[in-house]
């Protein structure tokens, strides 16, 4: 009777089509989980264990000692200090850099949204295309740049780099954001008398909130997994942590030791994880916010 | 009387492109002036250019006795209300009052006194800790009010400020902005392409097209007697009509020919007397249904449509191929089909001339 005459809430169907769809879901849910699964179980087993090869089956004890020595121990080629000062360094390197490649991207952004040349998306293509360009080109033309400015191997170096290789895409997202912003917005307020850093501090960084998380965190997880420039740009002292986990790795003495291995991997790739886990929910937000609404 | 905005020989233009044409107005202390027109005519660039927010080709403007033509906005002595409110979305109410009297650099008890008084002026007291978005509307529109009132100063300039609400709420802040002009007794310039908000506000309308002044003039004088065929097309609704023709002057009074149909023009008042070709231009209120009865020269027709308004309606009928209108009051009888001979009231309607100014 519900059937032959719609009245209501529509009922809802589970079909068979239905049901294999979430299967299919959860089962690639599961294989896309399988590598992380298989790093955090071997990082606890003792190398003993390791050797019997049954990568997927549970360590019979928890054993933490290979993060601990991946934290503190591990050897690059003969110092066995772990990996804890490569995390520092990253940590040295990243902050700053994105900090100051944010800012500097959301003034850039902020100005350059009220300026409109006719051939503005033309310019902004350009600016784009600047991003897009792979690192290795500019390489060595940035590092003779670099040993001329004395900065070569230095931590305000690799800032320094990452700035000016974040600045494209930065500036481009800043941009794009703040052109949405009604032009009567920044109109008022100079009626109100307010200059051009005071509408930016005031007005328009608190609106690009969201904005500004989402920025930081591309930029966060660009310099932090950055490999290449911080090897070529930082120096023997500030190599961050992705070298380090690389000279960890790559040396060998005896056996290799997995379990370290894996436990220094989790450790520098923990990082960025944690963060979107923190601010998933802004994340979502400033991806979302494509219109300002008073 | 010194003027409070004056307007001397202004011209803004986009490389060869002129938006404004050498204009001139003074506007007197206290006056509402209204800058009507159709989207495109400028008149959105003229106050902004009154504001300082538009840079100006050549020509200059006066506020309060002092040539502002190159002061900041700040500076000019003027407040200013946006079509889209431009309320500062991540401040409350109370600091976006205050903002811009916090950039001026007020001692703080001045600032929450200001704030005080105009929020009790537009019954914003409850919303001063509210943010912009947890308001509707019509209140995001008094807090944008309120911003200018609250810099106390001589000049307050509206551009398009209800045009984002709707009818209802334009009808009562239209009411608000009025009390208001009559309480506070500031200069207003107010930017509208709503001819009813216009004709209700002004003190004098200036109705624009392509960056020129078409006429410059009281609600009343706009309405009755139009300077042009644009301004008498633009101004009423339903429309003005026109019957195209050509007036004749024999060896006694002129007399409008056209399609058969001959007006005595004894009755008009002429400012400038001219033969030949010419535009009668009537309003629908200014036609009376029975013609024959009041003894005014009649449009004999069929009746097309009838539109109930309630207090009012209005008849259309075709009259040689044209379709005219009539307003009537109260409830009509009529059916479409039936024969009308609506009398005009020459004494009320215009005439233009060949280049469309009037006669």
């Amino acid at each position: 009777m519900a059937r032959s005459h719609p009245n209501g809430p529509r009922p809802t169907q589970i079909t068979a089509g239905r049901i294999g769809l979430y299967a299919f879901l959860f089962i690639a849910a599961l294989f896309f989980l399988l590598p992380l699964y298989t790093m955090v179980v071997t990082s606890l087993k003792t190398m003993d264990e390791i050797r019997l090869g049954r990568i997927f089956a549970l360590p019979e004890t928890l054993d933490f000692s290979a993060w601990i020595t991946a934290w503190s121990g591990a050897c690059m080629g003969t110092t066995c200090v772990g990996i804890r000062t490569g995390f520092w360094n990253s940590v040295a390197i990243t902050v700053p850099s994105v900090a100051l490649s944010v800012f500097v991207g959301a003034v850039n952004g902020y100005a350059l949204s009220l300026w409109r040349p006719r051939w503005a998306n033309v310019l902004f293509g350009l600016l784009m295309a600047g991003g897009l360009i792979p690192y290795q080109i500019f390489l060595y033309p940035m590092v003779r740049a670099m040993a001329n400015v004395s900065l070569y191997n230095s931590l305000a170096g690799i800032i320094l780099v990452h700035v000016i290789f974040g600045l494209p895409l930065v500036t481009l997202l800043f941009r794009n954001y703040f052109v949405s912003v009604p032009e009567e917005l920044c109109k008022a307020a100079r009626v109100d008398g307010a200059g051009f850093w005071r509408i930016f501090f005031e007005i328009m960084l608190p609106i690009a909130v969201p904005m500004v998380v989402v920025v930081s965190m591309l930029q966060f997880t660009g310099i932090w997994n950055d490999f290449l420039l911080g090897l070529v740009f930082a120096g023997r002292d500030n190599l961050p942590m992705t070298v380090q986990l690389n000279n960890i790795v790559n040396t060998t003495m005896g056996e290799r030791n997995y379990n370290v291995n894996m436990a220094a991997t989790i450790l520098t790739a923990i990082v960025p994880l944690v963060i979107y886990f923190l601010s998933g929910r802004w994340f979502v937000r400033g991806i979302a916010a494509g219109a300002v609404k008073g | 009387m010194q003027s409070a905005v004056s307007i001397k020989d202004l011209k803004i233009a986009y490389g060869d492109h002129s938006v404004i044409e050498k204009m001139s107005i003074d506007i007197a202390p206290r006056e509402f002036l209204v800058l009507l027109g159709p989207s495109g005519c400028g008149k959105s660039t003229l106050l902004n250019a009154i504001a300082g927010l538009q840079d100006i080709t050549a020509g200059e403007i006066w506020i309060s006795g002092k040539n502002v033509s190159w002061e900041e906005p700040k500076d000019r002595g003027i407040g200013m209300v946006f079509q889209s409110y431009a309320l500062y979305p991540r401040m409350s109410v109370r600091k976006n009052l205050s903002f811009g009297l916090r950039v001026a650099g007020l001692p703080k008890t001045e600032i929450e006194a200001r704030v005080a008084r105009t929020a009790a002026l537009l019954h914003l007291d409850k919303l001063l800790d509210r943010r912009p978005a947890e308001l509707s509307g019509g209140q995001r529109q008094r807090v944008a009010i309120g911003r200018a009132l609250v810099r106390e100063v001589d000049v307050f300039l509206f551009d398009e400020p209800l045009s984002n609400l709707d009818a209802k709420l334009r009808n009562e802040l239209r009411v608000e902005i009025k009390k208001l002009h009559q309480n506070l007794g500031n200069t207003m310039i107010y930017v509208t392409h709503d001819q009813v908000e216009a004709l209700t506000l002004a003190d004098r309308i200036a109705i624009m097209r392509d960056g020129v002044i078409q006429q410059l003039a009281s609600p009343a004088e706009i309405y009755h007697r139009p300077a042009n065929l644009f301004v008498a097309g633009f101004i009423g609704a339903p429309a003005m009509n026109f019957i195209e023709g050509r007036i004749e002057r024999g060896n006694g009074s002129p007399v409008f020919l056209s399609n058969g149909l001959a007006v005595d023009l004894s009755g008009y008042s002429f400012q400038a007397a001219s033969d030949g070709p010419a535009t009668l231009g009537f309003r629908p209120d200014h036609l009376v249904l029975d013609g024959a009865a009041s003894r005014l020269p009649t449009i004999p027709g069929h009746v097309s449509v009838v539109e109930p308004m309630g207090s009012e309606a209005v008849l259309w009928f075709d009259w040689a191929g044209q379709s005219l209108s009539l307003r009537l009051m109260g409830e009509v009888t009529l059916q479409p089909g039936d024969t009308v001979a609506p009398g005009v009231d020459i004494a009320k309607a215009s005439l233009f001339g060949a280049d469309g100014s009037r006669l």
